[in-house]
């Protein structure tokens, strides 16, 4: 029997965040357990007076040798540091072989808001910044890192907010189930923007601190910036020596309750779990670790660890939030965090939920504070919510060597 | 294939109560269409009429005549497309940071910027609580939407799908691509759009629902076939070939071909590519045209999904459409070919559904 058939398989992986580029880099820093959320250096706003962020710490001008672009007249900060994400990712790929159908799935939220809040009054008042007017649409990064890589089939933009990335890995996945495509880049961009940090200061959701994810005091959240991508293939084009995990299951759900805040009874929570867990025909009991959507928030971590809580009662498996290393890069935190899922996977670690000291009254979960080197992992749940209630959940399995 | 079984369109036509099928056409003298609105208090509290965003409003109408038509109240599944989202929300919330040097910056914008919350909004009304996913690329919004839907009928687990591509034209979008030469200047007049050969288009907009399903109902009103996509073809050679194989692959030729319905937009730089198609490959084809009726926006063919729809169901070609004036009764075979700025090209194939 063919132990392969009909499977999707992740067989390259790239990132940039806070944390640094590459892999490499990440996995060290998530092992180091000291988290890169900093003084806010190359974005222009007055908050950064009074509030921190995960920005990758280069600007533009040092990305774009990075990304190898040839042509960066009117980039954006988004689409830099998604082709170097994407580079990374699609380093084993041939692209060369036209008979592989291959697409790109990307997922991001602010993507043009770096460049609109810059020049806005230019677009609308002279001449001087038109080659930026066209980043404004969100195929724009997408559509770049295509041109950048080669990659001539199936290309898509999702933006549904903070589980875009999510989203986008999901449906590459489907699109590979249903013989559409043999091989899709998925994942997710996102820059920092003023947009975003005013929008989420004003709603009064950010902590002027690092977070502290699922813990009793915890005031907020942080915002990030960085993208990352997984090449995944079909069991027809993946060669076995680039295998790196399958990805086996994935749910979405939506609360159908408010346009920016999550169901409070951690509902849809739990049905994007457990749509992900029955999808790859697992029993919740198995589950070894959840990499949390934790932004830090009041409400996100109150009904997601209702909504554990619901889909695993007293057998909680170990789960961490990574979001105080990074802090929340919104459209590109599914992708972001796929990649340190499959990374927990690999190295059979799971990482640190840094700054937790006291546990929630309302619910009787406690997530890891410490790294864990301890246990054998074999599949690693994700967990991505988003504005409007907008929920996903990713379930990464070990393949057998 | 997959049946619409339901169906709504909001456009800058009266075309809203799906009984009259383009007999009022209305001629605007302005490049930049919009909509002929419902009255929203059918569809809003009045409280929230006051707080919800236009587009908002656009998707949630759309969505909720759509339902009607079909007689359901939730939908199993929702699937919206939209190339702008709310990005007039996210102009309103910049413009407050600015005026306000980012301090005590009002929210309310800012939570309606989100280009997921013409979906949210819908599940929200419905209580549909499934799978909700919204795309967002140019022109291939509205047809990832659509197969992503035909994705999800064919795997079972729900009944049905809710589609829709819904897009806002509002002057700081059109200023800023009018600067680029998207649209004409002078302003013209949108009946005359293919008369002059000039460059740029005019601005549009809409919001069009379809109720969809695996099995055709008493309501059926046609079947999609088909939907495939394409970017940044090398030429005319490359789009023909595309075309033929996306026929091949449903085993139809050409020839099967009752109607293409083209997006020409009056742009002279882009519109070559039908020209030289209806020449080329659809040259033994009747031809129609759109956009003339509802402007150019990243959705588009969502009204052009609607137009197909009802031309099949009602048998019926408007004279306003034709470019190719000896359409042959019956229609049993539409093709929908469209592209936005030669970078994002889609074909949609509808059929009789009782063929």
């Amino acid at each position: 029997m063919n132990t392969k058939k009909n499977k999707v398989f992740v067989t390259g992986m790239g990132i940039i965040s806070s944390l640094g580029i590459g892999i490499h880099q990440n996995l060290e820093r998530l092992i180091e357990g000291r988290s890169r959320i900093g003084a806010i250096r190359h974005l222009k706003t007055r908050l950064s007076n009074e509030l921190i962020a995960g920005e990758v710490p280069l600007s533009n001008k040092e990305l774009i040798p990075l990304s190898g672009i040839n042509d960066a007249k009117g980039i954006s900060r988004a689409a830099l540091l998604g082709i170097i994400a994407a580079r990374e990712a699609t380093k084993n790929t041939d692209f060369n072989d036209s008979n592989v159908r291959t697409g790109i799935i990307s997922g991001t939220t602010a993507e043009s808001m770096t460049n609109i809040e810059l020049y806005l009054q230019d677009f609308l008042n002279n001449d001087s910044r038109n080659e930026y007017i066209e980043s404004q649409d969100w195929g724009y990064s997408t559509e770049v890192i295509a041109k950048e890589l080669g990659i001539f089939g199936y290309q898509t933009t999702i933006n549904t907010a903070c589980s875009s990335a999510a989203n986008a890995i999901m449906t590459g996945a489907r699109m590979v189930k249903h013989n559409m495509l043999d091989r899709v880049l998925v994942g997710g961009t996102d820059a920092l923007s003023k947009v975003m940090l005013n929008g989420f200061h004003a709603l009064m959701i950010v902590d002027p601190q690092i977070s502290k994810p699922f813990d009793k005091n915890r005031r907020g959240l942080n915002l990030g910036e960085g993208a990352a991508f997984l090449m995944i293939e079909s069991d027809k084009v993946a060669e076995e020596k680039n295998i790196i995990c399958e990805l086996s299951g994935y749910g979405n759900s939506n609360d159908a309750y408010h346009l920016t805040a999550l169901s409070p009874d951690g509902k849809g929570a739990a049905m994007a779990m457990m749509n992900a867990i029955e999808g790859s025909g697992l029993n919740p009991k198995k589950i070894d670790y959840i990499n949390a959507h934790g932004t830090g928030s009041e409400n996100n971590d109150l009904s997601e660890a209702l909504g554990i809580e619901k889909v695993f009662g007293k057998n909680i498996p170990k789960f961490s939030s990574t979001k105080p290393f990074t802090g929340h890069t919104l459209g590109s935190s599914g992708a972001l965090e796929a990649v340190f899922s499959i990374l927990s996977l690999q190295k059979n670690l799971v990482f640190p939920n840094l700054n937790f000291k006291n546990s929630m009254d309302e619910v009787d979960v406690t997530p890891e504070k410490d790294l864990v080197r301890s246990m054998k992992i074999n599949n690693v749940l994700s967990n991505s919510f988003g504005f409007g209630g907008n929920n996903t959940s990713l379930l990464f399995l070990k393949t057998e060597s | 294939m997959i049946y619409i079984n339901g169906l709504a369109n909001i456009s800058p036509q009266p075309a809203f109560n799906n009984k009259e099928f383009l007999t009022d056409i209305r001629q605007y003298k302005t490049n930049m269409l919009q909509c002929i609105e419902p009255d929203y208090s059918h569809f809003f509290h009045p409280n929230a009429l006051r707080r919800i965003g236009r587009v908002l409003k656009l998707g949630w109408a759309g969505a909720k005549s759509c339902l009607d038509d079909a007689g359901i109240q939730t939908p199993d599944t929702i699937c919206v497309g939209t190339g702008k989202g709310c990005f007039k929300n996210t102009h309103v919330f910049l413009n407050s940071v600015i005026e306000n040097d980012e301090k005590f910056v009002p929210p309310s914008p800012f939570i309606q910027s989100a280009h997921g919350s013409i979906a949210s909004q819908i599940a929200i009304q419905t209580g549909c609580k499934n799978y909700n996913m919204t795309y967002s690329h140019r022109a291939f919004s509205f047809e990832s939407a659509l197969i992503d839907a035909m994705m999800l009928l064919s795997e079972g687990k729900y009944k049905n799908v809710l589609v829709g591509g819904v897009d806002e034209i509002e002057e700081i979008q059109f200023r800023t691509f009018d600067r680029i030469g998207h649209f004409k200047n002078p302003e013209t007049n949108n009946l005359s759009l293919f008369t002059e050969k000039s460059k740029g288009t005019i601005a549009g907009e809409g919001s069009a629902f379809f109720f969809l399903e695996n099995h055709p109902t008493e309501k059926t009103y046609a079947g999609i076939r088909s939907v495939h996509t394409f970017s940044n073809p090398k030429g005319r050679i490359e789009i023909e070939k595309q075309i033929e194989n996306f026929l091949n692959h449903e085993n139809l030729t050409l020839k099967d071909l009752d109607l293409v319905i083209l997006g020409i937009n009056g742009d002279s730089d882009f519109d070559w590519i039908y020209y030289d198609l209806m020449k080329s490959i659809f040259s033994e084809n009747n031809h129609a045209y759109y956009k003339h009726l509802c402007g150019e926006y990243h959705t588009s063919s969502a009204f052009a999904l609607w137009l197909a729809t009802k031309i099949l169901h009602l048998q019926e070609v408007p004279e306003i459409i034709q470019l190719k004036n000896n359409v042959t009764k019956p229609v049993r075979n539409i093709l929908i070919y469209n592209h936005y700025r030669d970078m994002n090209h889609s074909l949609i194939l509808l059929t009789d559904p009782k063929e």
